[in-house]
């Protein structure tokens, strides 16, 4: 035990000369071969249908079905198919019209799918649409098309400050400059994006685990237009140059921060009562992750922003709690809560083992609550402290384990949903990530480790694995299960495709060339060489760097393209088939 | 006994209370502790121009490049002398108004330079000044953004008598239109200027955990280590103001390429002005001392390849003209 602690808090003897064969960076390494893996194996996966789809005679199998269900009709479907022809030919043929029929009977084609395209084809899908209150379906919808607008509004600022790395003189105008400009794009994201995607998704996983309606839709849009508010105004402010001090994510002015908090302290309330008079007698592992989450970001925001204690280096011990519990306490531990829902459900199977879940949920609390000093090793913060943070940062291994156990193990079995739809895929990357995302940040945390990558863009691309890689894809997984269900509506596959290997392709590059380029200015810095050589070595990783960006601003274009799809008013042609497919055959 | 599985109350309670209690342990209660540090003796409050120059450094969101915290760690130690200790934030980290807390200074990502200590490498108000307007002024590559708006195009015939302007000429005035740095302008550089490490007589520094082996290629024989240990040094010290390419930057820091100073075949101009500053010429800013940071070997490193670069050709400087030049301005002083 002595051994292995002192491997992971070593204070002496770093040196540069076998930095490649550090623990840390090696585990590192090891980790991004595992995306890139999971990435092959998912594209492989979607190949093999298109090889399936060549050497298998699809044709034959539906011809089969098409027969043996004409020989099984009785004389009322027939009659009633007939009577839908009639009316599809009385129509003077106008695409409108047609559309009404509301069967595929009616004798036209109306949309042709095309298997040739591997990656995106078009399969069977099987929407079963779930009967909900028009109140809940409007709050999951108001909630998610929030952050639906965020996303993109933060991306298009990250992109933006991506490339400003490469033209620093792209504008020269106050507002957008990058100071100012660098928390608009965090706190949109973090308070915009995925909180409110997890709120919104959050009441339905409320609702049908609690088998009653949330208590008050009206508090539900109180909430919402707190935590909208709390966003335009933070980022407004932001612009303007007014910020509480530049701790990240604490960059919004407190008035403008207790929006935010009485929003989220209201979505407690309506989500703890629902939970308290649920009509199911077991609270569901999901209702504790997000119960919890909520009462600990509201104390969170609380200590974060409370006075007293935060002068001096107070402010920086609290920052470092802060930061850490903000990614750790919300949005890992929300998210995790709709995974244990979604996820599940999404497979039509339980989930592995709700022990797990349970404990996943005591070593979250436990040990996440302790490592918030673990980015500032080496800072003039009480060695007790750091070191305290680094030991607990290897107990992460616990919670993430068992989750990341729990929810492959639910998966196993089930890969043929690959092929079927995007949901799963999602969700894969969403799980990996989590286990990649939070073991490489505990690697981080060791000395040399950190030695060599603090300070650097390292840091950058750590965060986005984490709230993209884990928090972003996982909420896209969730959408993507959720909003057919209860729309009825599903965008096509190619586009959900395209979201999805944009995202990913984009997320690995962003990942590796900021990797990369990190790793040697830490180099670069632990050489002593002048400073300036640091700055220009980057040059070519931040070009690499906005490209990734790039695909993935792209990609949260589609998504709210197909966000659009998913909920709006008009019946799609498309949908309509399947609608009767469904019901009829 | 508390029935978890079925008591939303329990449940909710108890996270919260274990949540709470750690919270206590790990931040509040350290926070407080650390709160407690007093001033190094001696050390100075900010003037009230320096804090006003603080907020600007805040709103304008350096923090999100820029540094103040130089680890304990060998790395750092081009940083400072000695690694930041909780008392030397005591006058910056104090809570700004009612709506602004305490400035998050230490910050997390170190894309330009730590500035715990620019006022002692960069204590020119003309360089500053110039670097704020448009970094790719000083600095050919750097990617730092540009301030303009804390500066203000006037016409000449308007300026003040204590109006402080920027060269005209390598900032494209047109006609007799000329830059005045605003007040913020003024106060940010005053805060960039207070921003030096205060050094301790009595309290004893914690050192730095020694990390590199290997030791700068001076002590070591052999032209080569040499020579890039000159072109290292000279970037870290010189190149700000005189640039990397030895030009210079027009209309505030003169050219050493071809310079008939650096050329002399008798080099003690040069090591006199390396040691005490200069300010000869008013086209020019000022330039500051470097006795206190450079030592002999250094200098002589800095000079040997100023006069064998961009064309220079002069003979190398012996270490002795520098200890004597050195001995004979402490006996002056
Ligand atoms: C986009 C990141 C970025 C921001 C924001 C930024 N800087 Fe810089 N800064 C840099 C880089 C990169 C350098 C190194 C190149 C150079 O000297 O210009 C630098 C250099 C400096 C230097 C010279 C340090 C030295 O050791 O020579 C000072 C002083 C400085 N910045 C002050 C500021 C101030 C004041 C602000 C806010 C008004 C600011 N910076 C905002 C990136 C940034
Ligand atoms: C803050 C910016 C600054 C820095 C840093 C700086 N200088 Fe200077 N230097 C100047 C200015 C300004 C002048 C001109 C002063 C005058 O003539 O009034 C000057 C003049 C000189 C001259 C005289 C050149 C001539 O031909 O007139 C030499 C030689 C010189 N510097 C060498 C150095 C060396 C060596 C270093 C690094 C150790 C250095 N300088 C660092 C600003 C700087």
């Amino acid at each position: 035990m002595k051994n292995t602690l002192s491997f992971i808090i070593q204070t002496t003897e770093v040196t540069t000369e076998n930095w490649l064969s550090s623990p840390g960076v090696i585990g590192t390494i090891v980790l991004i071969f595992i995306v890139v893996f999971l990435g092959l194996f998912i594209f492989i996966k979607r190949l093999n249908i298109y090889a399936d789809l060549l050497t298998k005679n699809t044709k034959d199998l539906t011809e089969e079905e098409f027969e043996r269900r004409l020989v099984n009709l009785d004389k009322e479907e027939v009659d009633k198919i007939l009577e839908l022809r009639r009316q599809g030919f009385q129509v003077t043929q106008k695409q409108a019209e047609l559309t009404k029929i509301s069967s595929k009977n009616s004798g036209f084609i109306k949309k042709i799918i095309n298997p040739k395209n591997p990656l995106f084809d078009e399969k069977a899908r099987s929407t079963i649409k779930i009967k909900i209150s028009e109140e809940l379906k409007q709050i999951v919808i108001w909630y998610i098309g929030a952050s639906a607008f965020w996303l993109i509004f933060g991306t298009l600022v990250g992109q933006y400050l991506g490339m400003k790395f490469i033209w620093p003189e792209m504008d020269t105008s106050s507002w957008l400059s990058f100071g100012r400009l660098r928390p608009v794009h965090t706190n949109t994201v973090f308070w915009g994006w995925a909180s409110l995607a997890m709120i919104g998704l959050g009441h339905y996983v409320i609702c049908r685990t609690s088998n009653r309606e949330i208590v008050s839709y009206a508090w539900s849009k109180i909430a919402f237009w707190l935590i909208n508010l709390s966003v335009f105004l933070g980022n407004l402010f932001l612009m303007a140059g007014v910020n509480n001090g530049g701790g990240e994510y604490r960059e919004y002015i407190w008035p403008i921060m207790a929006l935010f908090a009485i929003g989220i302290i209201i979505t407690f309330f309506n989500f703890y009562k629902t939970v308290a008079m649920r009509k199911i007698s077991e609270i569901y592992i999901s209702n504790w992750f997000i119960l919890a989450s909520l009462v600990w970001t509201i104390i969170l925001t609380i200590i974060g922003y409370f006075p007293s204690y935060q002068d001096g280096l107070g402010e920086t011990v609290i920052q470092g709690y802060y930061m850490h519990q903000g990614v750790g306490m919300w949005f890992m531990t929300f998210t995790l809560g709709l995974v244990y829902y979604f996820l599940p459900s999404s497979l039509n199977k339980p989930i592995y083992s709700y022990s797990l879940g349970v404990l996943a949920f005591w070593t979250q609390m436990l040990f996440y609550t302790l490592i918030g000093t673990h980015h500032f090793v080496f800072s003039p913060l009480p060695w007790w402290l750091q070191t305290v943070a680094i030991v607990f940062s290897a107990g992460m291994f616990i919670p993430v384990f068992a989750g990341t156990t729990n929810f492959l193990m639910t998966m196993r079995g089930s890969w043929n949903h690959i092929s079927k739809s995007y949901v799963l895929p999602f969700f894969l990357v969403g799980v990996v990530f989590y286990f990649v995302g939070s073991v490489q940040g505990s690697f981080q945390a060791f000395r040399f480790t950190n030695y060599l990558w603090h300070f650097t863009d390292f840091n950058v691309a750590h965060s986005h694995m984490t709230m993209y890689g884990i928090i972003t894809f996982l909420m896209w997984a969730c959408v993507y299960a959720l909003l057919p269900k209860i729309t009825g509506k599903e965008p096509p596959q190619y586009l959900v495709g395209s979201h999805f290997w944009l995202a990913f392709i984009g997320l690995i590059a962003y990942m590796v060339s900021l990797m990369a380029g990190g790793t040697l200015k830490g180099l670069s810095w632990i050489e002593g060489n002048p400073f300036i050589e640091s700055v220009i070595l980057m040059e070519n990783y931040w070009v690499w760097r906005a490209v990734g960006g790039s695909l993935m601003f792209i990609s949260h274009l589609i998504f709210g393209y197909n966000f659009y799809l998913m909920i709006r008013k008009k019946k799609p042609v498309g949908t309509l088939l399947r609608n009767y497919s469904q019901s009829e055959l | 006994m508390l029935n978890l599985h079925k008591d939303h109350k329990n449940l909710v309670l108890l996270s919260l209370i274990v949540f709470v209690v750690l919270s206590i342990g790990v931040a509040i209660i350290p926070a407080y502790q650390m709160q407690e540090y007093e001033p190094i003796p001696g050390q100075l409050d900010l003037t009230i121009s320096e804090k006003k120059g603080l907020h600007v450094y805040i709103s304008e969101g350096c923090v999100a490049c820029h540094t103040q915290q130089v680890r304990n760690i060998e790395m750092d130690a081009v940083w400072g002398d000695r690694p930041s200790m909780a008392s030397d934030y005591y006058y910056s980290k104090q809570r700004m108004d009612v709506w602004r807390q305490s400035p998050s200074l230490l910050g997390s990502e170190r894309t330009g330079p730590d500035l715990t200590d620019i006022g002692t490498r960069q204590p020119s108000d003309q360089w500053h000044l110039l670097h704020l307007y448009n970094p790719r002024l000083v600095v050919e590559a750097s990617i730092m953004p540009s301030y303009s708006w804390l500066f203000r195009v006037t016409d000449t015939s308007y300026i003040k008598e204590d109006d402080v302007t920027l060269p005209r000429g390598i900032t494209k005035m047109e006609g007799s239109d000329v830059l005045v740095a605003n007040e913020e302008a003024l106060d940010l550089v005053a805060y960039l200027k207070s921003l030096q490490q205060f050094s301790m007589e009595d309290a004893v520094p914690p050192e730095f955990i020694p990390a590199l082996p290997k030791d700068i290629g001076i002590n070591e024989t052999g032209t080569n280590s040499e020579s890039s240990a000159g072109a290292s040094l000279y970037q870290n010290n010189c190149a700000a103001c005189h640039q990397s390419t030895g030009r210079g930057v027009k209309g505030a820091f003169p050219p050493l390429a071809g310079s008939l100073i650096v050329n002399d075949k008798n080099p003690e101009t040069l090591i006199k002005i390396i040691l005490l500053g200069y300010d000869a010429r008013k086209e020019y800013g000022v330039m500051q001392s470097f006795a206190d940071q450079l030592t002999d070997e250094e200098i002589k490193a800095i000079a040997d390849h100023e006069r064998s670069n961009w064309g220079n050709n002069a003979p190398k400087v012996p270490i002795e003209t520098i200890t004597r030049l050195r001995d004979s301005i402490s006996q002056v002083q």
